[in-house]
């Protein structure tokens, strides 16, 4: 954390606290009384205008004192958070983010955003700008200043407060050469002592040529509230007549005290301080609606929890070699120590891959911005609904999802949702609802993009499929398989091309994004009420629970977290010869398919063959194999651009023994036993006709 | 290891594949492994039909003998594996190549190597990028790029149909 | 022995950057992210000088600054809060609260040192 590039931690917190202000001043749109809003965006701007300044931003922090000052006035209650307002401030907020990349873009562009705001929360004409000018120093000391003459004595709580003397008189002497004496005369006697309190005047005659900045700078913190006196040494260090009116001409001369003395009596204080004491126990949790609760967090590099994870991804399968070893020697003592480490690692596994799960919150956060700009921009009325942001995945896989799910946005709000006029003939509700939401099915997270507008127009899409030659002409074409020729390369219906989407390219590129993290996408359509849009993805890249199974020769890993049951195939329940066929699953109907078959194995079945259940979708499917061998941990390897193309296999691992096992991937495997039983059909047909 | 080297001398690792003498570019050499277990990838097509383990990572292993019609007898006392590190348009890819023999590190000198006859060949004209000449006898060079490219395409159209085929 | 420093910030920029130099500088360092926080790690530790921020989430540096200077052990320890204008006033109701000095932010490592030296001695 140490070695961090300062200005990069800034960059990074930077981010965070305009995130903040963009949320708040959201929010404030939506309740422009909060003031507990208003005190957020404002510290959010203080911070970065505070630390923008300190790690060189100086362009950020000067716009940030414009943006604050005028911001400043809804703070106190003098201008209203209106929509012109927040329109404004958020242009303002993008202007900053754009300083921290270039300090040097635009800078009209910048005066006339803050020209605009000043006019929003003046509520009326445009206000001109005026420079801030620093005030200018003082003028120049008299030259050829031998020296001065100081005399000071301390406010009577100095000490207690923190002021050393001490170090007053040790900057002096940094100075220059110093005499230092103290007056003792003020000094009660020792029974009317109070240690903390100061007593004493010091008397310090400071040779050399020493601006009088730099003395008055000794007795910057302290100058208000004590006696001081600071005059020019005239020749040969005689006194001069006080050039600085203080209280202090009358104090009597004194006797020199050494340093030492007095370091003696200062250490006084810190003797009677009283030990440490615990402060009454602060409630944990914070107030109930939980705005400012912060929990103690760590900034980590992203490439050190993709290494960390590596490294655990190593010694889970250095673990199961051993366990593996543990067992063909078959001494007690390694059996144990196998199974400490077992555990030792799969916990270690589940916290490092904990640290890199991400509420999906944070992404969400970012497109309630991009819908108000649609919806501004586009006229349309939007009622945006977000649900699920707790659910968590990994920050990979969450970091890939921001630009898909941009485009389906886009695609919803440009595409989908109808304007207000239209949407009142078809009795809806003026405001179109978008809704983004988040959920955990099995060992997958559902993220669906809905809205209820037009819904896809299969005619259209048709009519574009045939000319792009996707289809023939006439073909028949489920309707599930219409709606997904949207995600075909160079597929757009808009019969219109505008500036947000209907350029012919994302869908597919979505599609693709999808693909590469293990997800699939599906789209659901009603003319009339709306689209669906569903992304499945997995909840991990890294590491996860596999059902160890042999077919044949071969061994295979299921995702265990698809896994619902295993049971025996009965004898008799062969099915047919080309591998699918149906199971009764206490009285429900399983279809299953065999792998030796999918998989082309060799060689005889084992006589009692077994079936693992999975999950897919909403079916349930039993995958027959010759043996299940039991539960591993899985850490998954890409398979590389030569196998890419297996959609059956989701990667593959290295097990205890150093071999490599293919990872099913059960939607796919489904899917390839789905064309299997068409196949099958048809040809039944086919020999019937 | 790209088509540009075609007139330039190679520093070569020759290998046997069947009864032929191959050369491969021995500066992509990665390692060069005695037979450990394959992983069988159902579907994939024979060329890239396994899997190994090297060090910890997944390997693909391709066997050249596929895209070169020649018999693929099991392996033998002599049968090693060949890790190369394959530049793929711009990616580094790492696979094994199936050797039925290792035979050693040779400099082949530009003039010695001709350009593939486009007749009269055995073996595809494509996928040889020369033919080299070691004291009295020939050596391959084949394309490994355009092998991979073309082996790999068509396994990945082949399996985005899910094979269904066999 | 060195000198402990109780650094109170809610941006971890600022807090870096202190933490940094004092810690170059020979200074032990301590962090708090708000005024709460700041009073347990201050009743936890023997502090030697105090720098805090006033602009805080929580509990703000004011606060903070009375509070703590309602405890013994806050006797004889400098408290410098940070600041990004000269305002006078505020200097003035810091002070009341308790505050020994002040440092206007943005300030560069060196002129950090010159204040801790001023407060606090080497």
């Amino acid at each position: 954390m140490s070695n961090l590039d300062p200005a990069e931690v800034f960059r990074q917190e930077a981010a965070d606290l305009i995130e903040t202000l963009e949320q708040a001043l959201l929010d404030l749109e939506k309740r422009p009384d909060d003031s507990e809003l208003v005190g957020l965006a404002f510290r959010a701007l203080h911070t970065l205008k505070g630390s923008g300044a300190m790690f060189g931003f100086v362009a950020v922090s000067e716009f940030i004192h414009e943006f604050e000052t005028a911001f400043d006035r809804v703070r106190k209650g003098e201008a209203a958070a209106d929509r012109r307002l927040i329109a404004a401030a958020l242009e303002a907020r993008d202007h900053v983010a754009r300083l921290i990349d270039d300090p040097d873009v635009d800078p009209a562009r910048g005066e006339a955003i803050l020209a605009a705001l000043k006019v929003a929360v003046s509520g009326d004409a445009p206000v001109v700008l005026v420079a801030q000018l620093e005030p200018v120093a003082g003028v120049a000391a008299p030259a050829a200043v031998t020296g001065w003459h100081v005399r000071f004595r301390l406010p009577a709580d100095a000490l207690t407060l923190g002021t050393n003397p001490l170090l007053l008189l040790d900057e002096l002497r940094g100075l220059g050469p110093c005499e230092v004496s103290a007056e003792i005369a003020d000094v009660p006697p020792l029974d009317r002592i109070e240690p903390q309190q100061c007593y004493l005047t010091w008397d310090v005659t400071l040779r050399g040529d020493v601006p009088q900045e730099a003395v008055d700078d000794v007795f910057l913190f302290v100058r208000d509230d004590m006696e001081l006196l600071i005059e020019p040494l005239s020749e040969e260090g005689t006194q001069a007549e006080p050039a600085t009116p203080t209280e202090a001409s009358a104090m009597p001369r004194a006797a020199a005290v050494r340093p030492e003395e007095v370091a003696a009596a200062s250490s006084l204080t810190a003797a009677s301080s009283a030990p440490a004491g615990r402060l009454p126990a602060e409630p944990a949790a914070r107030s109930s609606a939980g705005k400012v609760e912060r929990n103690a967090t760590l900034r980590v590099p992203a490439e050190r929890l993709d290494e960390l994870m590596d490294r655990v991804g190593e010694l889970v399968i250095a673990q199961a070699r051993l366990s593996q070893l543990a067992e063909t020697i078959h001494d007690p003592a390694l059996v144990n120590v196998a199974e400490e480490i077992e555990r030792l690692t799969s916990s270690l596994r589940d916290t490092t891959m904990g640290t890199r799960m991400v509420p999906i919150g944070s992404l969400f956060g970012r497109f309630r911005r991009l819908v108000h700009d649609l919806s501004e921009e586009l006229g349309k009325s939007i009622n945006f609904v977000t649900e699920g942001e707790d659910t968590e995945l990994d920050k990979t896989v969450i970091e890939q999802l921001a630009d898909p799910l941009v485009h389906l946005i886009r695609n919803s709000i440009d595409h989908g949702l109808e304007d207000a006029a239209r949407r009142a003939e078809s009795g809806k509700p003026a405001a179109g609802t978008l809704r983004l939401s988040a959920s955990h099915r099995g060992a997958e997270v559902a993220i669906t993009v809905s809205d209820d507008g037009a819904g896809l127009n299969g005619e259209r899409i048709r009519r574009r499929a045939e000319e792009a030659g996707l289809i023939a002409p006439g073909q028949p074409v489920s309707e599930a398989e219409l709606n997904r020729m949207i995600f075909q390369p160079g597929f757009s219906t808009a019969s219109q091309v505008t500036a947000l989407s209907g350029r012919g390219v994302g869908m597919d590129v979505v599609k693709r994004t999808i693909d590469g993290l293990r997800g699939s996408i599906d789209v659901e359509t009603r003319p009339g009420k709306g689209t669906t849009m569903t992304l499945r993805l997995p909840l991990t890249l890294a590491i996860i629970d596999g059902l160890l199974v042999r077919v044949g020769e071969d061994r295979y890993t299921i995702p265990l977290a698809a896994v619902e049951e295993c049971l025996e195939l009965p004898t008799g329940v062969d099915g047919d010869a080309r591998g699918r066929s149906f199971l009764n699953v206490r009285g429900e109907l399983v279809p299953f398919l065999k792998l030796r078959q999918v998989f082309n194995t060799e060689g005889r079945p084992d006589p009692f063959q077994k079936v693992v259940v999975v999950a897919s979708d909403t079916t349930r499917v039993g995958l027959v194999v010759d043996q299940i061998i039991g539960n591993n941990q899985t850490v998954i390897k890409q398979l590389s651009r030569l196998h890419s193309g297996l959609k059956t296999f989701s990667g593959a691992t290295i097990l205890g023994d150093g071999t490599v096992a293919l990872i099913l991937d059960v939607i796919h495997l489904v899917a390839f036993g789905q064309k299997l039983e068409e196949r099958r059909r048809a040809e039944t047909l086919g020999r019937a006709a | 290891m790209s088509d540009r080297q075609e007139t330039k001398g190679m520093h070569a690792l020759t290998i046997r594949l069947q009864d032929e003498m191959f050369a491969l570019e021995a500066t992509h050499v990665r390692e060069i492994l005695d037979p450990v277990p394959i992983t069988r990838v159902p579907n994939a097509g024979d060329f890239v039909g396994g899997l190994i383990n090297v060090r910890g990572s997944v390997v693909p292993l391709a066997d050249l003998r596929v895209s070169f019609g020649m018999d693929r007898p099991p392996p033998d006392a002599d049968t090693r594996i060949v890790v190369m590190e394959i530049d793929l348009d711009g990616e580094p890819l790492v696979a094994g190549i199936l050797a039925d023999k290792v035979y050693d590190v040779t400099d082949i000198t530009a003039a010695s190597i001709e350009e593939a006859p486009r007749v009269g060949m055995r073996w595809p004209a494509e996928f040889v990028r020369g033919i080299g000449r070691r004291d009295d006898d020939f050596v391959i060079i084949p394309d490994m790029n355009r092998i991979i490219r073309a082996e790999g395409d068509r396994n990945s159209s082949l399996a985005a149909h899910e094979r269904t085929d066999r | 022995m060195s000198k402990t420093i109780l650094m109170v910030d809610d941006s971890a920029s600022v807090r870096q950057m202190v933490g940094m130099t004092l810690k170059q500088a020979g200074y032990n360092v301590v962090e708090a992210c708000d005024g709460r926080e700041a009073l347990q790690k201050a009743a936890a530790n023997r502090v030697d000088a105090v720098i805090t921020d006033l602009n805080m989430p929580g509990m703000d540096g004011l606060s903070f600054i009375r509070q703590y200077r309602t405890t013994p052990a806050s006797s004889g320890v400098p408290i410098v809060f940070l600041t990004t204008e000269s305002d006078d006033a505020l200097k003035a109701q810091a002070k009341q609260a308790g505050a020994t000095g002040w440092m206007v932010k943005p300030f560069k490592p060196d002129q950090l040192l010159a204040i801790m030296r001023k407060i606090v001695g080497a």
